[in-house]
């Protein structure tokens, strides 16, 4: 252990500021990164799924369009 | 011999692959950055000339070797890329170019800081600040071409070129401590068996390194699974990730 | 230019129609100039920029000679560089517009020699004027009496260089619609090897001292981009067009 007390440790002899600030930037940036690339993930993942329903969505209804076609096709010949 | 890298080539099984050295690379990094920042900060002795402005050393010269490394093995990638038209190396190029970025300007950062108690500025126009700084203006070229095409293969294989035309810029700073004799000191770390710096000193750098590098391959194999599954959305596998992710 | 189109759009004897090489590196060349020269503005603008950030100095820093004289080499230089960057975007743009570009490319002669004739063109109408006018410009900022010889060679040297790393910037912007902003941002950090040795060599001209060395570098420079740079642009043009 090199001080023994927690002000000489932000102290850090005469430097603490520059000591600090160079950490402080390091982690900050760090964490800047880890959440920008987590959020970037889900985001790419989200829009994915967001397409998926829509296709979804759109099949079912090409289905019921066609359904309804041939339902109202099969009520004019029986009639 | 180049038979077991094969199957990497398909996306599917590389985008597994990463997710599998996530978790790894995760809990090192965590660990190891860790040990080395209270290491640094309460252990290691203050340098005799430049007291405990050394600490930082810790951080700036890893992130400044490494700055290079990344670049180096962009260059690399993309160079396999274009000549073997693997559509993998340029999304690898894409997750990379953003973390040798930032990694750069953390580089550049702590250098000014470290640079004003020891000579009395944050900034001096040396070679090896300049070339770190040109290196930093190479990332941003390579991330900005690279978002400004609508479509990303077209954008990956722009940005594979630009990193090969840039990677002439490595050498210059190589070689720039000997075309410039300037105030920066010399490299004290260059060889891993003979180093210039007292042991005590010299295993909490170790850590630190490793606890970078580690990073390094967290964000990297994080954003590189990112960038698989924008370029492969269409494909049924990547559905089916999706839909496994949502669920949980 | 026709002889190459024709090479690809007539069908049978064409496809077996490859030009000699300095045949097709002319052509292209003159093709080049010629389309220039029906357009003055293009070689003109680029040199009045040139110089008007030049007379722009003096009147920033305060007409004392010996700081003038100083800093002469460095301007003149980075002006040379952001004029070349002005003038770049004429290289490819206008051939990607009409579609030509693309033609040259399916071409069966090596798009090295006619990316080789494209960036020759454009040196020779964008660099020579810049070399012509520098002198004058020169003695306009006091630069001292001994660096004359170096300006002028090293911007003969020099200035190819510029064009051939611009030319893969605009190679690989040219696809892109606002890529005026992001050229400068490619390719002025390739530029700066050559800006310090350049400078270099007119300071230490300046000096009384032989400057032979930086010369040599510049050369290598040139030398290496003269080989490298075609291919380097031949691939981002095959990007670029797709």
């Amino acid at each position: 252990m090199q001080f023994t007390n927690l002000n000489d440790f932000l102290a850090m002899g005469t430097h603490g500021f520059y000591v600090w600030l160079s950490f402080g930037i390091t982690f900050a940036l760090l964490f800047a990164l880890i959440y920008s690339s987590k959020r970037k993930n889900k985001q790419v993942k989200n829009a994915i799924i967001k397409r998926q329903l829509r296709e979804k969505k759109l099949k079912k209804a090409a289905q019921l369009q066609k359904e309804s076609i041939s339902t109202s096709k099969s009520k004019e010949v029986s009639s | 011999m180049w038979k077991w890298l094969h199957p990497y080539a398909n996306p599917e099984v590389s985008y597994h692959f990463a997710g599998k050295l996530i978790p790894w690379f995760k809990y090192l990094t965590i660990l190891l950055l860790s040990i080395g920042l209270v290491w640094v900060l309460l252990f290691v002795p203050a340098d005799y000339q430049q007291g405990n402005s050394f600490r930082i050393f810790y951080i700036h010269v890893p992130t400044a070797i490494l700055s290079l490394s990344i670049y180096s093995t962009m260059a690399v990638i993309a160079f396999c890329g274009l000549v073997w038209q693997l559509k993998l190396a340029d999304a690898s190029v894409a997750a990379i170019a953003p973390v040798g970025a930032v990694f750069t300007a953390i580089a550049l950062i702590t250098g000014a800081a470290w640079g004003r108690p020891t000579w009395g500025v944050w900034w001096i126009w040396d070679a090896r600040l300049t070339s770190e700084l040109i290196l930093l203006f190479l990332y941003l070229g390579v991330i900005a071409l690279h978002s400004s095409f609508s479509d990303k293969s077209q954008g990956g294989k722009a940005a594979s070129i630009l990193t090969l035309v840039g990677v002439i810029n490595i050498p210059i700073i190589k070689y720039s401590v000997e075309w410039w004799n300037t105030l920066h000191q010399g490299q004290t770390v260059t060889k891993l068996g003979a180093p210039s710096m007292a042991s005590e000193m010299y295993w909490p750098f170790l850590v630190c390194f490793f606890g970078f590098v580690c990073f390094l391959g967290w964000i990297i194999s994080l954003r590189f699974r990112t960038e698989v599954l924008s370029r492969n959305a269409m494909r049924p596998w990547v559905k089916s990730v999706a839909e496994l992710s949502e669920k949980k | 230019m026709s002889d190459l189109i024709d090479t690809t759009n007539t069908t049978q004897t064409a496809s077996t129609r490859v030009l000699p090489y300095h045949r097709a590196f002319y052509l292209v060349f003159k093709r080049d100039v010629t389309l220039a020269l029906r357009h003055k503005d293009d070689i003109i603008n680029p040199l009045l920029f040139f110089i008007i950030v030049i007379t722009l100095f003096p009147l920033g820093i305060g007409p004392e000679p010996n700081t003038l004289a100083r800093i002469a080499p460095g301007i003149i230089w980075v002006a040379a560089l952001l004029a070349t960057l002005l003038s770049l975007d004429r290289l490819f743009k206008s051939d990607y517009n009409d579609g030509s570009l693309e033609q040259l490319l399916l071409s069966p002669n090596p798009i090295f020699i006619l990316v080789l004739g494209k960036i020759a063109a454009h040196w020779l109408l964008t660099g020579v004027p810049l070399i012509i006018v520098a002198p004058l410009l020169a003695v306009l900022l006091h630069l001292n009496e001994n660096s004359y010889l170096a300006l002028f060679l090293t911007l003969l040297i020099g200035t190819p260089i510029l064009s051939f790393i611009g030319a893969i910037g605009v190679a690989l912007t040219v696809g892109i619609k606002k890529g005026g902003v992001l050229l400068s941002l490619l390719i002025l950090p390739l530029y700066i090897p050559v800006l310090i040795f350049a400078t270099s060599a007119i300071d230490t001209a300046a000096m009384n001292l032989p400057y032979s060395g930086q010369l040599a570098i510049i050369g290598a420079l040139l030398i290496g981009s003269l080989t490298l740079t075609p291919l380097a642009v031949s691939a981002a043009l095959k990007v670029s067009t797709n």
